[in-house]
């Protein structure tokens, strides 16, 4: 019996345990018997254990490279280093959707334990959904994707991880992607339930409000992750370049955006609880889709998996699920109906509203223009495609519209608010803005690109308005409490984690957007070919190419590469002075046609690029050495037996350093880069915050007159 | 035959650990289950109560205004105890 037997095992029992979930799920619902969704709740804790067992199973086969299982033949090898063997599971389709399935059966574990004693009528349904989706998943890899496939006479080694996956960033971004995709099936999954029982009030945010927080935040820190790998992998130097699979991952964390602020309007208003499910539903069938495009290979993409068979029951399953939410929101039309009406148009929940649609347009932006090739070739016949200038162009003034209004949301309180008083808290921020904008036309080149100076000055706004509204905040307290200023910003913040933690994601958006802004707008990039001595100058650096390097067995990055070859490179700016050193590393094929010694160059090989961060600016550089002189000493080195192929290497090497040719050099300065990296920090902390228990989600509970239990219980909230 | 046989124990542990609540019929305790949910909206409200008064303390709502909606919020709350402690 081998653990291949097992973990296929594991996943037919996971696959008939989600059945009955969905099953005993929907039986409870109809008759109200608890004991049957008590039934359900266990099956989907039985899943979660069943899913465990396979996660454990196939990362053990990882581990001890057992090339038995065809998945680590493909995408493992016993000198890919441990830390990225561990990894090596989600760079493949069948190992990936097993992560998807397992993290949905965490996630729906965790919260069907959390309301196992609430929203009873409402639950049983959510737990069929969750079990459905999570039957689907099941399916696919027991009918197309098994990542227990074993093969019948194992290899010696296998082909190693993709070489461009052999980044820290990879360890996380895929984990952080698909929580954040599993965890709008939460919200939505208890949205179809309250809906299937008419049950509309704001419970089911309540529930599950924090779930779709940690999504957000989760799918969020992916892409930021993703980016970075971008960024400092990839080579081209960029960390977003509108890819299909990019886009697919920020549509749903826009239309999750929009919905963690419009729940907040039923909550308070008891309003927009048809635009409420809409959402949900939209975000949640945008994770499906951005798990469906990395998957069935109808757009190209870097990110994508390639051609698979995936896509047709992928896609049967999107329009199922989108047909059946559709008609049942249109069904329930009726018991969506708004409590209250909008009192004035200057309130924050019009200034919500407005929200809601600037990122619904921008998700409709990007999701035209990512779908365009397949639309221009179902109405023309011919696939055409929209590039960055597109998005750039329609997105960018839109962007500016958002910030505009994170800027004011804040200053504005429920129901109406009167012009004077937003005046009032609207001219020092303002100010502030102004102030910046007049600074950085005058002091910076700024003035040389308006949206980028618009979005900076925007951003001042921003912080100046979170900064007042800690101060005011702050003040206020102290008139009730005579608290030192420390302590009674720390209490305001710790009583009000929700609003502040939100404010302080403000913050980190407007930082991010700033950081967006100066890079793409001032960036300068110089392609250029170099011999040793040879010197470029990139804006105020100058750089020359002092050596090359060659490293056998020595891959500084720790990516497990046998042969990287590279460049010491002196930088000068101003009085400053430091050496940089971009390599390229090369991995073996196991093409054996191509000799034993020029197996070691013929595989992949990625930019090692070499980044010096700043606050200001980053320094990026990469190196593509030319290797074609190589290819006599690298022919005679086949021609040696197998066994000085080591020695070989070490003499192709050296011709190399001896006479080394003219490599390709790309260096990019880009200012303000690394402020994306700290606002997506703020983000973080700021989203952390908000999702911290507050102290007043201790229970209490005490009898009395009402009037005076209420007011002593808010004393202490 | 193994995938078999492991599929046959897999799925009799499983068994085993879901139908036992459908051995024992639950005994109903709705009144717990309304608590849970009414305390859910207890403390929404009071949050409710603490922003509103928050939002009045830093000048973004006359005191008019204020105590209208103060009132509106407590009456809610209100209505919860009650709620609550009708089910004692």
């Amino acid at each position: 019996m081998s653990s291949a037997d097992v973990g296929s095992a594991a996943l037919i029992v996971g696959f008939g345990t989600a059945l009955y979930a969905v099953g005993a799920g929907a039986y409870s619902g109809r008759t109200g018997r608890r004991e049957w969704a008590t039934s359900a709740r266990r099956a989907i804790y039985a899943l979660l254990a069943l899913l465990a067992l396979a996660m454990a199973l196939l990362e053990a086969a990882y581990i001890r490279s057992d090339f038995s299982f065809e998945l680590v033949t493909q995408n493992s090898s016993t000198d890919t280093p441990t830390f990225y063997k561990l990894t090596a599971m989600w760079s493949s389709q069948a190992g990936s959707l097993l992560l998807w399935v397992f993290l949905l059966s965490l996630f729906s574990s965790a919260v069907l334990f959390l309301t196992r004693r609430r929203l009873r009528d409402i639950t049983p349904y959510a737990t069929a959904v969750l079990g459905g989706v999570a039957a689907f998943f099941l399916f696919l890899m027991l009918f197309y994707a098994s990542p227990f496939d074993t093969v019948a006479n194992p290899p010696a080694e296998g082909n190693g991880l993709n070489p461009l996956l052999r980044h820290p960033a990879m360890m996380f971004h895929p984990p952080m992607l698909y929580t954040g995709y599993v965890g709008f099936t939460i919200p939505f999954a208890f949205a179809v339930g309250a809906l299937l029982k008419r049950h509309t009030g704001p419970e089911w945010i309540r529930a599950t409000r924090r779930f779709a927080l940690v999504a957000w935040t989760f799918l969020g820190f992916g892409i930021l992750l993703g980016s970075l790998w971008s960024y400092s992998e990839l080579g081209w130097g960029g960390y977003w370049a509108w890819d299909p699979v990019e886009n697919a991952s920020l549509m749903p964390w826009l239309t999750g955006t929009a919905f963690i602020h419009s729940i907040m309007v039923q909550e308070k208003r008891g309003m927009l609880r048809i635009w409420n499910v809409s959402l949900i539903v939209a975000t949640f069938m945008l994770a499906l889709l951005g798990t469906f495009l990395v998957r069935s290979g109808i757009l190209d993409s870097i990110h994508a998996f390639g051609e698979s068979t995936l896509g047709r029951p992928f896609l049967v399953f999107i329009a199922f699920a989108l047909v059946a939410s559709v008609a049942l929101v249109v069904s329930r039309r009726n018991d969506l109906r708004s409590e209250a009406r909008v009192d004035a148009l200057l309130s924050r929940e019009v200034f919500f509203l407005l929200n809601n649609l600037v990122l619904i347009l921008i998700c409709v932006v990007i999701f035209w223009g990512t779908f365009f090739p397949l639309i221009s070739e179902a109405l023309t016949g011919t696939e055409e495609s929209v590039g960055p200038p597109f998005f750039n162009g329609i997105i960018a003034p839109i962007a500016l519209a958002l910030v505009a209004l994170s800027a004011i949301g804040p200053l504005l309180t429920w129901r109406r608010n009167t012009w004077k008083s937003l005046r009032r808290a609207f001219v020092i921020p303002l100010a502030v803005g102004v102030a910046a904008c007049a600074a950085l036309a005058a002091f910076t080149s700024a003035s040389d690109s308006v949206p980028a100076l618009a979005m900076f000055s925007l951003a001042a706004v921003v912080i100046a308005v979170v900064v007042q509204e800690l101060t005011r905040g702050m003040r206020a307290r102290r008139t009730m409490t005579a608290e030192a200023p420390p302590l009674a910003l720390s209490r305001l913040i710790g009583r009000n984690r929700r609003r502040y933690g939100g404010y302080i994601v403000h913050v980190g958006i407007a930082v991010l957007l700033l950081g967006v802004a100066g890079s793409s707008s001032f960036h300068d990039q110089k392609d250029v070919r170099l011999s040793p001595g040879e010197t470029v100058k990139v804006k105020d650096y100058e750089v020359t190419y002092r050596k090359p390097t060659v490293a056998i067995e020595d891959d500084r990055s720790g990516t497990g590469a046998p042969l990287s070859f590279g460049a010491v490179l002196d930088v000068r700016k101003g009085d400053e002075h430091f050496t940089m050193r971009p390599a390229r590393n090369y991995y073996p094929t196991q093409d054996s046609a191509m000799g034993p010694v020029g197996r070691f160059f013929g595989g992949e090989a990625t930019s090692e690029v070499d980044l010096r961060w700043g606050l200001k600016q980053d320094l990026w550089l990469a190196i593509q050495p030319d290797l074609r002189k190589l290819k006599g000493p690298i022919r005679r080195g086949n021609d040696l037996p197998e066994r000085f192929a080591g020695q070989a290497i070490v003499a192709v090497a050296r011709s190399y350093l001896d006479d080394p040719p003219p490599a390709a050099f790309r260096a990019i300065v880009s200012p303000l880069v690394v402020w994306i990296w700290l606002g997506g920090g703020i983000v973080m902390a700021g989203a952390l915050l908000a999702l911290w228990p507050s102290p007043e989600a201790r229970r209490r509970r005490v009898t009395s007159l009402y009037a005076a239990r209420l007011g002593r219980e808010l004393s202490r909230a | 035959m193994e995938v078999v046989l492991l599929v046959a124990v897999l799925a009799a542990l499983v068994t085993l650990v879901v139908l036992q609540p459908l051995r024992v019929p639950a005994t109903a305790e709705p009144a717990a289950d309304s608590r849970a949910d009414l305390e859910a909206a207890k403390e929404a409200k009071y949050r409710e109560i603490k922003d509103a008064e928050l939002d009045f303390r830093m000048g973004k709502m006359s005191e008019a205004d204020w105590r209208a909606l103060d009132a509106e919020l407590r009456a809610q709350a209100i209505e919860i105890l009650r709620d609550l402690d009708r089910l004692d």
